[in-house]
């Protein structure tokens, strides 16, 4: 199957803290409808390979290739609250910031309001839009930062953990969400817990110093095991058992239906 | 109000006014940055550093204020590069900064011959002896300053509230933070004047926590800021005057009294909120909201 080149093409990446290395000989490509989920360990180097992808932090060794169509930007949720709650901003001001990207040249106060208001409401954070962003809940701040990511038209979306501080109900919206996102652009997930993600996931990287790419969007217990270093039970929920692979050693438990 | 006008016919007493209200507009909207970045031991550090400059361009007979200028600017730079990554050489760089500079200045001030400067004057400024060239060079400065923060305005808030996002949004990070700092670095020097270098931290700090006690939004902190400065000024000014008090002192309790009365009544509210049973917190819905 001939594909168009990868939006993002990380080569034999190498990167570290010190003179500890996070991220060994990582390779990955992102095409233009993947939907993938990097799963792995805590400390396992998750938000650093986004964080390299993103281009924050530069590799010590390896290439990282970013193919955005028409020089757009990546659209990225970070992990919970990596500011200060103290910051003078309303909620629709933090939303706004996802545009920067977008204004060239001489600005223009009050372009893109209604988008701003549409992705609000399409979060349901309309009406808390002119409230300070400290006073907001673990999951209003949460869908204020999607908020933020998607307002500038990503050409690809990138979440970390976005499910943290979410409640059930808000869940399964906010899969939606990304499942409609994913029609036009891909999808990038970073997450310790598969499961919610179980029906939408296409591709499932797995991280731990090392990348372990499967393009079918399934895990096997062998997988897992040289992933974690132990053996790890995989657990289902729900319909789509996509995730899963029938156990070698236990037939018919959490199989693939 | 015929004691003001009054006041105001002295062609000094005009200029200390035109200094006090640049210095307030400039103190409002750098000292904003300052305060939710973080940044007043960097705006200390850069504030005594530039003593050095000062002392030094005394000693050679050249303009004390170039010096000053210079050796801010450059010290801003040095922050600017040393960055935050490695917060404890950076934290300790500016210490360094801070104490280097002092000792050069009172050093070179020292072995200056003749008429010895009143450091007095220097450590808390005067801003009666304001001349109307320092005005004008001022105005020039605010403008210059104002001009490019307002410019860059997205872009500094971006990157103040959050860093990372920012630079994924193609936004030069640390372009945007030099510029800051710079900022920061020429209004220091330019508030030497006004209230001297133990007490520009108050001009850069007090007004903007004062917008940040009552507005909710970047732009209206800032707005607000320049304004409690703009009061703090005129009014440390005129109490200067009526009770022959020294200006600098008089500008900062002034202001700091301000922020005490306007902390107590919001603390007074709060606690009749409280009492009420029905905070913000019930408003929200469900969602849980931090003591302020």
């Amino acid at each position: 199957m001939t594909r168009t080149p990868p939006l993002v093409e990380l080569r034999d990446v190498v990167f570290g803290y010190g003179a500890e290395v996070i991220l060994d000989r990582v390779s990955l490509q992102i095409h233009d409808d993947d939907f993938l989920a990097i799963i792995g360990p805590n400390g396992g180097g998750k938000t650093t390979l986004l964080k390299v992808i993103l281009g924050l932090l530069d590799p010590w060794s390896g290439e990282v290739v970013r193919r955005i169509p028409g020089g757009g930007a990546c659209g990225w949720v970070p992990q919970f609250a990596t500011f200060d709650k103290d910051f003078p901003l309303r909620v629709r001001d933090v939303v706004r910031m996802g545009r920067l990207s977008q204004r060239r040249g001489r600005r223009r106060r009050g372009d893109g309001d209604d988008r701003d208001d549409e992705t609000l409401r399409r979060l349901g954070l309309i009406e808390v839009a002119d409230e300070p962003v400290g006073e907001l809940s673990g999951g209003q701040l949460q869908r204020t930062l999607i908020a933020r990511a998607l307002v500038g038209e990503p050409q690809i979306l990138f979440l970390d953990e976005p499910l943290a501080s979410v409640d059930l109900e808000l869940r399964e919206s906010l899969i939606d969400v990304l499942v409609e996102l994913n029609r036009t652009i891909p999808v990038v997930v970073v997450t310790h817990d598969l499961t919610p993600f179980a029906g939408a996931v296409r591709q499932i990287a797995c991280v731990n110093r090392r990348l372990h790419y499967h393009p079918e969007g399934r895990l096997t217990p062998a997988m897992l095991e040289e992933v974690y270093g132990c053996p790890v039970e995989l657990i289902a929920h729900g319909v789509p058992h996509r995730v899963l692979e029938p156990h070698a050693h236990e037939p018919g438990t959490g199989g693939r239906e | 109000m015929t004691g003001l006008a009054e006041l105001l016919s002295y062609e000094f007493v005009r200029n200390a006014a035109w200094a006090g209200l640049l210095g307030a507009v400039l103190c409002g909207v750098v000292g904003t940055f300052v305060v939710v970045k973080r940044l007043v031991f960097i705006s200390g550090g850069i504030s005594h550093a530039a003593f050095g400059g000062l002392g030094v361009c005394y000693f050679l007979g050249l303009d004390p204020r170039l010096g000053a200028a210079v050796v801010a600017v450059l010290a801003a730079l040095l922050l600017a590069r040393s960055g935050k990554g490695r917060g404890r050489s950076h934290d300790a760089t500016i210490g360094v900064l801070w104490a280097a500079g002092m000792a050069i200045g009172f050093l070179f001030m020292h072995q200056t011959p003749g008429y010895a400067p009143n450091l007095m004057t220097y450590l808390f400024g005067n801003i009666l002896t304001v001349g109307t060239s320092d005005v004008l060079l001022t105005l020039g400065l605010t403008l210059a300053v104002v001009g490019a923060l307002w410019l860059w305005f997205d872009e500094l808030v971006a990157v103040a509230f959050d860093e990372e996002f920012a630079a994924v949004q193609g936004v030069r990070v640390r372009t945007v933070n030099a510029l800051l700092l710079v900022a920061i670095a020429l209004s220091v020097v330019f508030l030497l004047r006004l209230v001297g270098i133990v007490l520009v931290i108050a001009l850069l700090t007090i007004p903007p926590v004062i917008g940040l006690r009552l507005a909710k939004g970047f732009l209206q902190v800032v707005l607000l800021a320049v304004g409690s400065g703009v009061a703090m000024a005129l009014g440390g000014l005129s109490l200067s005057y009526a009770y022959d008090l020294p200006s600098g002192p008089a500008i900062v309790l002034l202001g700091a009294a301000g922020l005490g009365v306007i902390g107590l009544a919001g603390r007074w509210r709060g606690r009749r909120r409280a009492a009420g049973g029905r905070g913000l917190a019930a408003a929200a819905a469900g969602s849980t909201v931090d003591p302020p």
